[in-house]
C-alpha cells in the first residue's frame, strides 16, 4: 500500500481555537467540542463523511442481511512504515465485514484522545481515516469524541463500528471447514507486524517492509464471484496465521495441516522474526485474508485470486485434515512436524 | 539472511540423516547443553529424524529457566518500586516468581519495559536522569560480554541512576555437576556454540578427559545441529572422547579476547544456585568490586524475600535430564504456557515450553492415559 | 541461550568513545556495537547477539562447511559404504581438535 497522504504538510484548514494541543474542553460536548468536528475532522475525513450530525445516522439499506461488526485500535507507535492508526481503523473494521461476506456500507468513528495530544497527530489520523475510506467505498456516518486525562497514556484510541450487506446464498463461517479442504492465504504474511515493529522503542531496526494495511472486500467480491464454495474466511490480525487458524480448528472441529516450504514468508519478515527471535507465523497481518475452499477447486480459486492485486502473491498452504482433529500441525522443511500453537498474549522478542 | 538461511537446506539436511543413520550402530544418550539448541532441535523436528535409540537429553542451557527464584523475587520486587523503570529481555516477562511475574507487575502500574539490548537501558537512563534505571542482566557467557559493556559504559560515563540486577551463570561448571549427578545417563554433550564464540575451546577438553564424554561445540541452524550430533556419533561409535569443534565459522579454540578482559574487570566468579537444581560452585558470575556501586542487588535493599516453589513443579529433574516433560504429572494440565508452575515452561526453549507448544501431537498419540 | 545472528558491516562510526557499528542482515539493519572486534573492516560479517557483535564470521570456513556438506552423498555414491566411512574419517572437516 502506498503512503500518498502528505504528514508532514498537514496543516490545518481552519484554525481551532488557540490550542495546538487536545484539552479536556474538546470532549464536553461544547462549542469546543463541536469546533473539534466541525474544523478537524469533518475536513479531514474529507469526501467520506456525512455532512449532516445528527443524535444518529438514519440510513438506507438494501434488502439482506446485515453484518456489523466493532473493532477498537490501540496500536503504538501510532504512525508506522507504510500506514497509521487511521488506516487501520478503518481496514480492520472494513475487512470484519468482508469475512463475511459482505459488502461494507457504513462506518461509525469514536475516538478517545488523551488530554495533550498533538493536534497534528490527530489531523494526520483523521486523513488517514477519511482517506482510507475513500478507498474502501465506505461512508463515515457518526461518531464520537471524549477527552481523558493524559495520566492513561499519550495519543489516539479509536473504535469504528461498520455495516454491510450480504447477499442471499452466501454463506461464510469458521465453522464450515471440512476434512479435505484446502487452506488459500492471498499474500505475503508477516508484514504488518514487522513493519510497526520496526519503530518500537527499544527496538527500532532499518527496514523497508511497510504495513500490508489494506480493504479487502473488493478481493472477497472476485472470489464469490467464481461461485466456488467458500467455507471459511478470516483475516489474521492480531495473533497472526497461527492464531487465527486454531480458531477456525477447534470452530470447525477438523485438523489443519501446514506446509512450511510453501509459506509466502518475504526475506525482510524471516529477516527481522531471525533477529529478535519471532515466529512469522505468529506476526499481525492487516491486508491478508485466509480463505478455505473445496480441494479440488483451489487451483480455480487461486487464479481468481491473483488477478486482484491485493491477492497477486496467493497461495496455498495447507489442507484440513481428519488427524489432529482441533490442532493445527506443520510439517517443517525437514520433514519433521511441529504443533502450531495459538500463541499467548504478546509477542515477545528474545534473546535465547 | 545470509550465512543463516543455507544451514537450513532441506536436502543438505537429509544427507546429513542419512549418514547419521550409516554411522550408528547402538543406542546413544547425548545432552545439548544450550536452550537454543533445544528449541530448534524441537522446532524443526530433529528429534524425529534419528535413529531409534539415539536419545537427545535436553539440558539446563536456558538461563530463563535456571535463574534462582529468589533473584526473580528480587527483580520483582525492584520492579514494583515507584520511580524504577526495570527493564529486561523478552524472555523473562513471564518467568513465575514466588506469587507474581514481570508482566503482572506491569499490568498493574510498574515501568517495566522490554529491551532488544542492555544498551537500550542505558540510553533509557541517560534519557530520564529523574529515574532509577535497573536491566536484569540474565544469560550464559554470550550474553554477559554485553551486560558487562553497558555497566562498563555507565562507570565510564557517570550514568549513576542505572545498575544492574545479575545473575549470569556459566556453563562448564553445569557440565560437571550433571556428570556427578548419581543419576546421569549423558554419554557426551554438544557445547553451546555461542558461548564458545565469546569464551573459546580451552574448558571443554578438561571435561572430556575427566568424564570420558565427547564435546563437540555446536552451531544452532538445523545443518549445524545435524552435525554435531553425527560427529558425537562417530566419537561414541569409535569409543573416542575429544573436544571437537564443529562450529568453525563462529567459534575459535582462543575465543573473543576482548570481550573476556572486559569479563574480567567487571564479573567475579560466584557460587550460584541453579533454580530447580541447587547450589552449583563457582557457577556464576557477580559484579566486581569495581563496579559494585552498579549492583542493583546493593542500591535497592530488597531484603525479606521468602521463596515459595510450587510443589507439583519438577522443572530441576527436566533440566538436568532426568525426566522429560511429559513424564511430569502437572505438565500439560496444572502447567501450560498460558499458567506456567516453572520456568521450563515459560521460557521459549525451556523443554517443557518446547514440548508442550510442538510436541503435544506426538505425546496424545503415544502416551496411553 | 544465545540467538545470536550473522550480519554484514556497513559503516563503522565511534560514539561516545565506543565503535559503533550499522549492521545488514540481508535488508535488515541495526546499530550494533563493535566494541569487542575492534578491527573489523566494513564489509566483514560479524555474529551479532544482543546488539553486540561476539565474533567474527570466518566466511571461508562457512563456504568450506557448506562443501563439505555438500560432499558426504557424494562419496557414498561413488565409494559405497565402507570407503566412505573410511575417506570421511580420515579427511574430517577443519575444526577437529589440533
Amino acid at each position: 500500500m502506498t503512503n500518498d497522504l502528505d504528514f508532514e504538510g498537514w496543516t490545518c484548514p481552519l484554525p481551532l481555537r488557540d490550542t495546538p494541543t487536545i484539552v479536556m474542553g474538546h470532549g464536553g460536548g461544547g462549542a469546543m467540542s463541536g469546533e473539534l468536528i466541525e474544523q478537524l475532522f469533518l475536513p479531514a475525513f474529507g469526501g467520506a463523511a456525512r455532512a449532516e450530525l445528527g443524535d444518529s445516522a438514519v440510513l438506507t439499506v438494501p434488502h439482506g442481511r446485515l453484518a456489523f461488526s466493532t473493532d477498537s485500535f490501540v496500536v503504538k507507535p501510532m504512525f508506522f512504515p507504510g500506514g497509521s492508526i487511521g488506516d487501520l481503523a478503518v481496514n480492520g473494521t472494513v475487512n470484519d465485514l468482508a469475512m463475511s461476506g459482505a459488502t461494507p456500507l457504513y462506518l461509525s468513528t469514536a475516538f478517545i484522545l488523551a488530554e495533550g495530544t498533538p493536534m497534528s497527530d490527530i489531523g494526520r489520523v483523521a486523513t488517514a481515516i477519511g482517506k482510507a475510506a475513500e478507498v474502501a467505498g465506505v461512508q463515515l456516518v457518526t461518531g464520537d469524541t471524549k477527552v481523558v486525562d493524559s495520566g492513561s497514556g499519550d495519543g489516539i484510541y479509536v473504535n469504528t463500528a461498520g455495516i454491510g450487506v450480504i447477499a442471499d446464498g452466501v454463506e461464510i463461517g469458521p465453522h464450515r471447514a471440512r476434512a479435505g479442504d484446502a487452506v488459500l492465504v492471498s499474500g505475503d504474511i508477516g508484514v504488518h507486524g514487522v513493519a510497526v515493529m520496526s519503530c518500537r522503542e527499544g527496538l527500532e531496526f532499518g527496514t523497508t517492509i511497510e504495513s500490508d494495511s489494506a480493504p479487502l472486500h473488493g478481493l472477497v467480491a472476485e472470489m464469490l464471484a467464481t461461485g466456488i464454495d467458500v467455507r471459511v474466511l478470516r483475516d489474521p490480525t492480531r495473533g497472526g496465521v497461527s492464531a487465527t487458524l486454531n480458531e477456525i480448528a477447534r470452530a470447525s472441529g477438523v485438523g489443519i495441516e501446514l506446509v512450511e516450504r510453501d509459506l509466502p514468508i518475504p526475506p525482510g519478515v524471516r529477516d527481522a522474526c531471525g533477529l529478535l527471535g519471532l515466529d512469522p507465523l505468529q506476526v499481525a497481518n492487516e491486508g491478508k485474508l485466509l480463505a478455505i475452499v473445496p480441494a479440488d477447486r483451489a487451483e480455480e480459486m487461486l487464479e481468481a485470486m491473483r488477478r486482484h492485486p491485493n491477492g497477486a502473491r496467493a497461495r496455498r498452504i495447507g489442507a484440513c485434515v481428519e488427524d489432529h482433529p482441533r490442532m493445527v500441525v506443520a510439517r517443517t522443511g525437514l520433514g519433521g512436524t511441529r504443533v502450531i500453537d495459538l500463541p499467548i498474549g504478546e509477542q515477545l522478542p528474545r534473546i535465547c | 539472511m545470509k550465512y543463516l538461511d543455507e544451514f537450513s537446506d532441506p536436502d543438505l539436511a537429509a544427507r546429513l540423516v542419512d549418514e547419521i543413520h550409516a554411522v550408528t550402530t547402538r543406542p546413544w544418550a547425548m545432552m545439548e547443553v544450550c536452550g537454543g539448541q533445544t528449541h530448534s532441535i524441537i522446532r524443526h523436528g530433529i528429534d524425529q529424524l534419528l535413529p531409534e535409540g539415539v536419545e537427545m537429553i535436553h539440558g539446563p542451557g536456558c538461563p530463563v529457566c535456571v535463574t534462582p527464584l529468589e533473584t526473580i523475587d528480587k527483580a520483582l520486587a525492584i520492579a514494583e518500586q515507584p520511580g524504577v523503570i526495570f527493564c529486561s529481555f523478552g524472555d523473562m516477562l513471564r518467568v513465575p516468581g514466588s506469587s507474581k511475574d514481570l508482566f503482572s507487575i506491569k499490568s498493574a502500574g510498574g515501568d517495566v519495559r522490554v529491551v532488544y539490548s542492555p544498551l537500550d537501558a542505558l540510553k533509557l537512563a541517560r534519557d530520564n536522569p529523574d529515574r532509577q534505571v535497573v536491566f536484569f542482566g540474565i544469560g550464559f557467557e554470550t550474553t554477559a560480554p554485553a551486560n558487562a559493556m553497558t555497566v562498563y559504559q555507565a562507570k565510564r560515563q557517570g550514568i549513576t541512576n542505572f545498575s544492574l540486577l545479575v545473575s549470569h551463570v556459566l556453563v562448564p561448571p553445569a557440565i560437571a555437576a550433571i556428570m556427578e549427578s548419581p543419576r546421569c545417563r549423558v554419554q557426551a554433550f554438544l557445547a553451546a556454540g555461542h558461548v564458545c564464540s565469546v569464551m573459546g575451546t580451552s574448558e571443554y577438553p578438561p571435561l572430556a578427559e575427566r568424564y570420558g564424554v565427547p564435546i563437540v561445540v555446536t552451531g544452532f541452524e538445523p545443518l549445524d545441529i545435524l552435525e554435531g550430533i553425527r560427529r558425537t556419533l562417530l566419537q561414541l561409535e569409535s569409543g573416542r572422547h575429544e573436544l571437537e569443534n564443529a562450529y568453525p565459522r563462529a567459534v575459535t579454540d582462543q575465543g573473543n579476547l576482548a570481550a573476556m578482559e572486559m569479563l574480567r574487570d567487571v564479573f567475579e566468579v560466584t557460587d550460584r544456585t541453579w533454580r530447580g537444581i541447587g547450589m552449583i560452585p563457582g557457577s556464576g558470575w557477580k559484579l566486581s568490586e569495581r563496579y559494585a556501586d552498579f549492583d542493583a542487588e546493593r542500591r535497592f535493599s530488597v531484603t525479606d524475600i521468602h521463596t515459595a516453589e510450587s510443589a507439583l513443579c519438577r522443572s530441576g529433574e527436566v533440566l538436568q535430564g532426568l525426566i522429560k516433560p511429559h513424564e511430569c504429572a502437572a505438565f500439560g494440565k496444572e502447567c501450560t504456557p498460558r499458567k506456567p508452575l516453572g520456568a521450563t515452561m515459560v521460557s521459549s526453549e525451556g523443554a517443557c515450553a518446547a514440548y508442550y507448544t510442538y510436541r503435544r501431537l506426538d505425546l496424545l498419540t503415544t502416551t496411553s492415559s | 541461550m544465545c540467538l545470536a545472528v550473522p550480519g554484514r558491516v556497513l559503516s563503522v562510526a565511534e560514539q561516545d568513545g565506543t565503535t559503533m557499528a550499522q549492521v545488514d542482515f540481508g535488508g535488515l539493519q541495526k546499530e550494533v556495537c563493535l566494541a569487542y572486534i575492534p578491527d573489523v573492516r566494513v564489509g566483514e560479517y560479524v555474529i551479532v547477539h544482543v546488539g553486540f557483535a561476539i565474533q567474527r564470521l570466518d566466511e571461508k570456513s562457512a563456504q568450506e562447511t557448506l562443501a563439505n556438506f555438500e560432499k558426504l552423498g557424494i562419496l557414498e555414491e561413488e565409494f559405497g559404504d565402507g570407503f566412505a566411512l573410511a575417506a570421511r574419517q580420515a579427511g574430517r572437516p577443519e575444526g577437529a581438535t589440533s
